[in-house]
């Protein structure tokens, strides 16, 4: 890594960032049932930067909080503590300025509800030119978003039609269009190919990739679906009930997972090679974010569980052996994990 | 294309078409409306113009009774008023004094209704606590007391100037809920879409929000609601006509003909009262087998 590249600030960078959510019953009731008020920690302290140019995917199971660090990357939440940087500069700060909002877009997961029905497409594509002040009046508009519109594979006289005549894939590239017509730096995608058929997928995730190609685009890619993270992603973070319990390089996540879930995420992964053997599922379910295991919050589901991981919450420190992974596990720091003696196999 | 062959094309017009009740109330409707707003210019006379009664022509029976005449062909009042005529000219006030109120409970409920349901929390809550407890009282109460407000405010003259826009403001303010409730409902579903996520990604206002993104996708259950309120708010302002606090007798509605022509009744007389109610009735049921119509058109799950 050369020395201009390593200072260059992030363009995205997540420092401690925590989002809790009020989930109390309203004053009266509490009262009356003498409870206190109850908070849901969807994200517990969190931090990764992401350089640019660069994918930074997020994966993990239903409820572990990988959304909420979306919409907060975006600036959706208010963090509740920590902070979100854009360029190094506090996200609500940087989105006070028009020229700086105009950097930031966000594709979102379900294609079906993220384009307003009532629209047309060149409407829906033009509204950031219109917000931004990129483009006026509406002839330059118009031809602008069947720019836009060629650019993601469909035909500018789509902009015509409404969301309803188009399939899934084809929304979800008109929702790529809106994205990018502002000409963004940093695009936030919150799943957004696990509402599409396989085959379409594939296409999707072409399509982001070429433009991250031509375009410099970075990426916060939200997922839980492996194969899609494994695919699109630099570096790649583990989520678990609001934390990160593991970040690596793409590769060497796949190839060494160091987090006993990270391990057990690998081993249900369907594989060819390994068809018609017992698989381990990972024991239990995820327990409730509103009240977390104390220390380690995998500890209940871990086989590597002892007295500390119950009592001690561990740290995001480079693992012993893969330098460049980092993850939040005593058993690992300790060298319980037996990861030497399966190197060594 | 032309505009008129995709409308006759759509699936609004096509279920329109199979709907033998819609057609039927939509003519009745639209022969109310047409006699009503085009009175001035289709009644055979003017029941207003002072110089043209002549009392030697009240308590005419219609044209099918033995004494009637094709002159009136529903006969006359005390007066000696053509009746067909006084029924012309008041389903124009009583159509206007509908439509204006329910327009004005739109705007009003939709109003309140977005920014309850887009703002939630405290604005929320005092919103719809206070179309709560207006729901609680019969919307001919609550008419009533704004009416019997402004009566004791104002002075007399004063009063039966603007009698129509107390009315319509009694009227509208009265059924303003229904509206906000609709449009609360739909607003907090809508709110958390991710259409409108995208539009806050952007940095679009709360308002303009509601207005271009919230609004037009709340307009279906709107349109059913402001229909089927239409026939409720003429019969809310018949009624306060014919208790001799909604229009005055010198701007009559079919309610305070109906009211007029009450007292008649039993000197037989009939056709007095009985006619301005058929029509009171054929222009409310028309309306709200339309707005029945529109409901079932517009709901996917029953197509």
């Amino acid at each position: 890594m050369s020395e201009a590249k390593a200072l260059e600030v992030p363009i995205f960078e997540a420092r401690d960032l925590s989002r809790h959510f009020d989930v109390s019953k309203p004053a009266l009731q509490r009262l009356l049932s003498r409870e206190g008020r109850r908070t849901l920690r969807a994200v517990d302290g969190v931090s990764f930067a992401i350089p640019r140019g660069t994918t930074f995917s997020l994966v993990g199971e239903s409820g572990c909080g990988k959304s909420t660090v979306a919409r907060l990357a975006v600036g959706l939440y208010p963090p509740s503590g920590g902070a979100a940087l854009f360029e190094g500069q506090e996200l609500a700060e940087a989105r006070k300025s028009v020229a700086q909002r105009r950097r930031m877009g966000m594709i979102f997961q379900d294609p079906y509800a993220s384009l307003n029905p009532r629209w047309r497409v060149s409407d829906i594509v033009a509204e950031p030119l219109r917000a931004f002040g990129i483009a006026e009046g509406a002839a330059a508009l118009r031809e602008k978003a069947g720019a836009l519109l060629r650019q993601v594979g469909l035909s500018p006289a789509d902009g015509g039609r409404y969301p309803h005549e188009f399939s899934g894939g084809q929304r979800q590239r008109i929702s790529i269009a809106r994205a990018l017509s502002s000409n963004p730096d940093f695009l936030v995608c919150d799943e957004p190919t696990s509402a599409l058929d396989v085959s379409v997928q594939a296409q999707i995730l072409n399509l982001m990739k070429g433009l991250q190609r031509d375009l410099g685009l970075t990426y916060l890619f939200i997922s839980h679906n492996l194969a899609v993270v494994r695919q699109v992603s630099d570096r790649v973070g583990v989520m678990y009930l609001g934390r990160i319990v593991e970040a690596a390089p793409a590769e060497t996540l796949f190839t060494v997972p160091r987090h006993p879930y990270t391990r057990a995420l690998m081993e249900a992964i369907p594989d060819l090679d390994m068809a018609g053997r017992e698989r381990q599922p990972v024991a239990g379910e995820v327990p409730s974010p509103i009240d977390p295991p104390s220390g380690c919050t995998f500890n209940p589901r871990c086989p590597l569980a002892n007295g500390r991981c119950r009592a001690e919450r561990p740290a995001l420190i480079a693992a012993r052996g893969t330098p460049e992974t980092l993850v939040a596990c005593h058993a690992v720091e300790e060298g319980r994990d037996g990861f030497e003696g399966r190197a060594a196999a | 294309m032309s505009a008129i062959a995709r409308a006759w094309d759509s699936d609004l017009a096509y279920s329109f078409r199979r709907s033998p009740t819609a057609v039927l109330s939509a003519i009745v409707a639209l022969i109310c409306i047409v006699g009503a707003v085009a009175a001035p210019v289709l009644a055979p006379y003017n029941p207003f113009d002072l110089a043209s009664l002549d009392l030697m022509d009240a308590f005419n029976p219609p044209a099918f009774m033995p004494e009637g005449s094709l002159a009136h062909p529903i006969g006359t009042d005390d007066q000696g008023r053509d009746v067909l005529s006084a029924i012309m000219y008041g389903a124009r006030m009583s159509l206007f004094v509908g439509v204006s109120a329910t327009a004005f409970s739109l705007l009003l409920g939709v109003l309140l209704g977005l920014l309850a349901g887009y703002a939630g929390g405290t604005i929320d809550a005092v919103l719809m606590r206070i179309a709560d407890v207006q729901l609680t009282f019969p919307n001919i109460l609550i008419a009533l007391l704004v009416d019997g407000v402004a009566r004791a405010a104002l002075p007399r003259d004063l009063h039966d100037q603007i009698a129509v826009y107390v009315v319509i403001f009694a009227i509208g303010i009265s059924d303003w809920p229904r509206f906000a409730r609709t449009v609360r409902g739909s607003a907090m579903v809508e709110r958390n879409k991710e259409y409108v996520l995208a539009a806050r990604v952007i940095g679009i206002g709360p308002a303009r929000i509601m207005l271009t993104h919230v609004l037009p996708n709340v307009l279906g259950p709107l349109l059913v609601l402001a229909t089927l309120n239409l026939g409720l708010a003429i019969i809310s302002e018949a009624t306060l006509s014919f208790l001799g606090v909604g229009l005055p007798q010198t701007q009559p509605s079919l309610g305070t003909l109906i009211r007029v022509g009450n007292d008649f009744l039993f000197s037989g007389e009939w056709w007095i009262t009985v006619f301005p109610g058929v029509a009171l009735i054929a222009m409310v049921l028309s309306v709200n087998l339309l707005g029945d119509w529109l409901r079932d058109a517009l709901n996917p799950r029953l197509r």
